[in-house]
């Protein structure tokens, strides 16, 4: 029998084009315009599709195969974690508060971002970014449903889980989350790409994501830093795909620039805004810390995304305005937040406590600036109060900015005990922010931000309590209502870590588990 | 015997979430579960889209059907990502060592040349149906209401962009990148496959998304898989031509299994409403005749003259299929 002269072997990138470019064709029956009417309204000009390069080449044959292996340790990990009441094995039930905000606050975002990739990967005329978005659409469902599975087990044992979606909606401080990935999916595909894909997965995903699984792996959370480990490889090919979308459309046409320039604008100063719970997260909630926000802000923003900026000004790129504040913001923010939380912390789906001894001496030497400055008197004096008794909670509610939605916490800038006001005029209405980067964003779309649907404003008007509720009776509770119509267990999910369900429940837990009494 | 190992053993407070536990009772959920209901948001939207200013995001009226709950519409495989991936990197698997060993033996050279050519020219174009597969399915997965639904279509859109690479491969096996070419040029200017072309083009650009679901999933996919990866493909094994039936494997698989999947969610929208069902069932008689229109010269290159017995056929068995899945068509 002859030998059969075996074809060559086509490489990874030829391979790669025929299985993808060459699908898609120009449209005839149909006009182009009208299969995908999202491409151009936004003013942004594409001239050659085909110039797309293809930053990860991943037929779906290969995607079904290394997904599939990961799928598979990651869910025999979750197994035995909750086989092994793995959740004993955390550093301290306060952690805990930390895995609360992560599955309230950015778990349901990762469910909006699989819906908002399929948007964009429906929308974009050229087969290589649709492709690329259609991937990122799944590995994001992947992310909730991972998440949602690798977090189960908690929920079964802590409060504040229970009921995260109706929460996201409703809860004051989850509105700062939902209100980005609402504004980013109401926004046309290609700023969809710059908010999420370029300055969230790309420019900030080292401050959100990795700090949350470092934070993990450093509390003894097998979970959660298994789920990390998981995700790494898929939030790699996220962050190319952002950074070639972003020089794509920097590439195609000049009249680009300045569209692309002030969503990065934007979308630098609304994700840094949302970043804010992160860095009390990173300096408060977790009881072994991994470096202080700062810390964070200057390796990965100031220094990863220096050189990201450095990179870009061959396009023209400028580094945002607003983020020269950030500089000054550093030393603050986290403290700013956590005390807010902890005033509020009856309203909050988590427990907030003040550090103790130890962890102000952390703090002051972390931020050798400030802390001790401004911060550690009014903790200290707030820790006092609570031991004697008078654990203060405010009663009454922050103004909101009608931006990032954030309570007016924030300082001026030059004077860290001046809070920040600023105020727009629209259609002879007032409207507030809180700093010069939320007030140029309310400025440039007022059309949009009017629209914000702020909790604190929505609670005075009466919308947030639980149907048939009668606000002129008898002793009425406004707090307690809002609580009901949050599905708050009012006493469990709120209120103080000190005396808490978790926190018993986590002391009697871990004795059974360790000792034989 | 039984071993009997002891672990230490807390009674847990709840089960599940809120969410699910108001559907499903306080008790243990399953990865399905906890991965699909609910965790669409569906209230207090903060801003109206600029693309559609009229409506909110996440919108009911994106569509005339009309359900009470939209997470009725439940996948029957319980597919949620991992359970997707990992049935289809299974799947996967099989395919491959199928190509391998084709490409390692030169088995495409002993495929009869008439079956090869009829293989070129009608496999290799589909390639561009199912990239409209894709197309129609992302529309769904983006603007669909429910994860119960939103969700299975967008792996739905994967696998037709799967399918579309298998048969790239096809091509390429057959006959090299040229192949690849000439098939596209037969679907852009190739009088066999205008009709359809025209019919998928006009599926793109219809707005709502369950109706989407009718035209591609149910009525395109629901005669064109039985023609060509049923009859075809056993035309092409009875003559000598099994390799091709080694390397359209998985679209035989996967068409069986999904269309049990399109079939569940079509019942249930049908036993929703009486309006419901004339809908879906009006839709069905609009497209039926459009697509097997599309698909007549296409089965007339394939089956010769036989080709108005096969058609027949399968719209047969297409039509008892829907009236199986409670239409009247």
């Amino acid at each position: 029998m002859d030998m059969n002269v075996k074809k060559k072997k086509l490489g990874l990138k030829e391979k790669y084009a025929h299985m993808t470019r060459g699908l898609d064709w120009q449209t005839s029956y149909q006009p182009m315009e009208k299969v995908f009417p999202q491409a151009t309204f936004e003013g942004i000009k594409i001239h050659d599709w085909d110039k797309w390069e293809d930053p990860f080449r991943l037929t779906m044959d290969a995607y079904w195969k290394y997904q599939a292996e990961k799928e598979r340790k990651l869910y025999a990990v979750l197994d035995a974690f909750a086989q092994n009441n793995g959740h004993l094995g955390i550093t301290d039930a306060r952690y805990l508060n930390a895995v609360k905000l992560f599955l309230t606050g950015i778990s349901p975002l990762e469910y909006v971002a699989h819906r908002g990739f399929a948007a964009a990967g429906r929308n974009f005329p050229g087969v290589g970014p649709r492709v690329a978005c259609l991937m990122q659409s799944v590995d994001e469902i992947r992310h909730a449903q991972t998440q949602i599975h690798a977090i189960s087990n908690y929920n079964k044992h802590y409060d504040g889980f229970h009921d995260f979606k109706h929460m996201l909606e409703r809860v004051w401080y989850l509105s700062v989350p939902k209100s980005f990935f609402d504004d980013a999916f109401s926004a046309g595909p290609f700023e969809w790409m710059i908010a999420i894909g370029f300055s969230f997965e790309y420019v900030l995903t080292n401050l959100l994501f990795v700090p949350f699984m470092s934070g993990a792996a450093y509390n003894g959370d097998m979970a959660t830093v298994t789920f990390g480990f998981s995700a790494q490889s898929d939030e790699a090919r996220h962050m190319t795909l952002g950074l070639e979308c972003i020089k794509f459309m920097l590439e195609q046409d000049p009249d680009n620039l300045p569209i692309v320039q002030k969503w990065i604008d934007k979308w630098a100063w609304r994700g840094i805004r949302v970043l804010s719970l992160v860095g009390m997260m990173m300096d408060y909630m977790l009881p072994k810390r991994v470096m202080s926000w700062k810390e964070a802000w200057e390796i990965y923003f100031e220094q990863n995304g220096g050189a990201l900026f450095a990179d870009l000004a061959r396009y023209g790129i400028k580094v945002p305005d607003c983020l020269t504040q950030c500089s000054e913001d550093k030393e603050h923010i986290s403290h700013q937040t956590w005390a807010t939380f902890y005033q509020y912390g009856g309203a909050a789906a988590f427990h907030t406590w003040m550090p103790n001894d130890e962890e102000m001496d952390w703090l002051s030497a972390k931020y050798p600036n400030t802390f001790d400055k401004y911060y550690r008197a009014r903790f200290t004096y707030w820790r006092d109060e609570a031991e004697k008794g008078n654990r203060f909670y405010s009663n009454t509610l922050p103004m909101l900015c009608q931006v990032c939605q954030i309570p007016m916490l924030f300082t001026e800038p030059g004077d860290p005990t001046k809070i920040c006001y600023r105020e727009s005029e629209y259609e002879g209405e007032k409207y507030h922010t809180c700093s010069d980067g939320c007030k140029h964003i309310f400025d440039d779309e007022p059309e949009k931000y009017v629209q914000s649907w702020l909790p604190v404003h929505q609670i005075y008007q009466g919308n947030c309590f639980p149907e048939g509720t009668d606000p002129t009776a008898e002793g009425f509770d406004p707090l307690a209502a809002v609580l009901d119509w949050y599905h708050f267990n009012n006493g469990h999910d709120n209120l103080d870590f000190e005396g808490s369900r978790d926190q018993a429940n986590f002391a009697a837990w871990r004795g059974m588990a360790t000792k034989n009494t | 015997m039984e071993i009997d190992l002891r672990t230490v053993a807390i009674k847990p407070l709840r089960h599940t979430f809120d969410h699910i536990a108001r559907r499903f009772g306080d008790k243990p959920a399953s990865r399905y579960q906890e991965g699909t209901y609910d965790i669409q948001q569906t209230d207090i939207f903060h801003y109206r889209p600029m693309w559609e200013p009229d409506k909110i995001l996440f919108d009911k009226s994106r569509t005339q059907v009309q359900m009470k709950d939209w997470y009725a519409l439940k996948d029957p495989r319980q597919f949620y990502y991992g359970a997707w991936t990992i049935a289809r990197s299974r799947q996967q698997d099989a395919a491959e060592s199928s190509f391998d060993m084709i490409e390692e033996r030169g088995l495409a050279d002993i495929i009869p040349e008439e079956i090869k050519q009829t293989a070129l020219a009608v496999l290799v174009p589909l390639r561009h149906v199912e990239w409209g597969g894709n197309m129609g399915n992302s529309f769904i997965s983006a603007y669909g209401y429910g994860t119960a639904i939103t969700q299975p279509c967008l792996y739905h859109a994967m696998d037709h962009l799967a399918v579309a690479q298998y048969l790239t491969r096809i091509g390429l096996v057959l006959d090299g990148p040229e192949a690849l070419d000439t098939a596209k040029d037969a679907w852009m200017t190739g009088a066999m496959w205008q009709p359809m072309r025209q019919h998928v083009e006009n599926v793109l650009v219809v707005q709502d998304w369950f109706e989407i679901f009718v035209a591609q999933n149910l009525v395109l996919e629901g005669l064109t898989y039985p023609l060509v990866y049923d009859y075809l493909d056993g035309d092409f094994s009875a003559n000598g031509g099994t390799v091709i039936s080694m390397m359209t494997r998985f679209m035989g698989e996967w068409s069986t299994e999904t269309a049990k999947w399109v079939d569940a969610q079509i019942k249930v929208a049908a036993a929703e409403s009486a309006e419901n069902k004339a809908l879906i069932s009006d839709w069905v008689k609009q497209y039926r005749p459009l697509v097997l229109a599309a698909l007549a010269p296409i089965a007339q290159r394939a089956f010769g003259d036989q080709a108005e017995t096969v058609l027949a056929e399968v719209s047969a068995q297409f039509t008892a299929r829907c009236t199986k899945a409670g239409l009247t068509v």
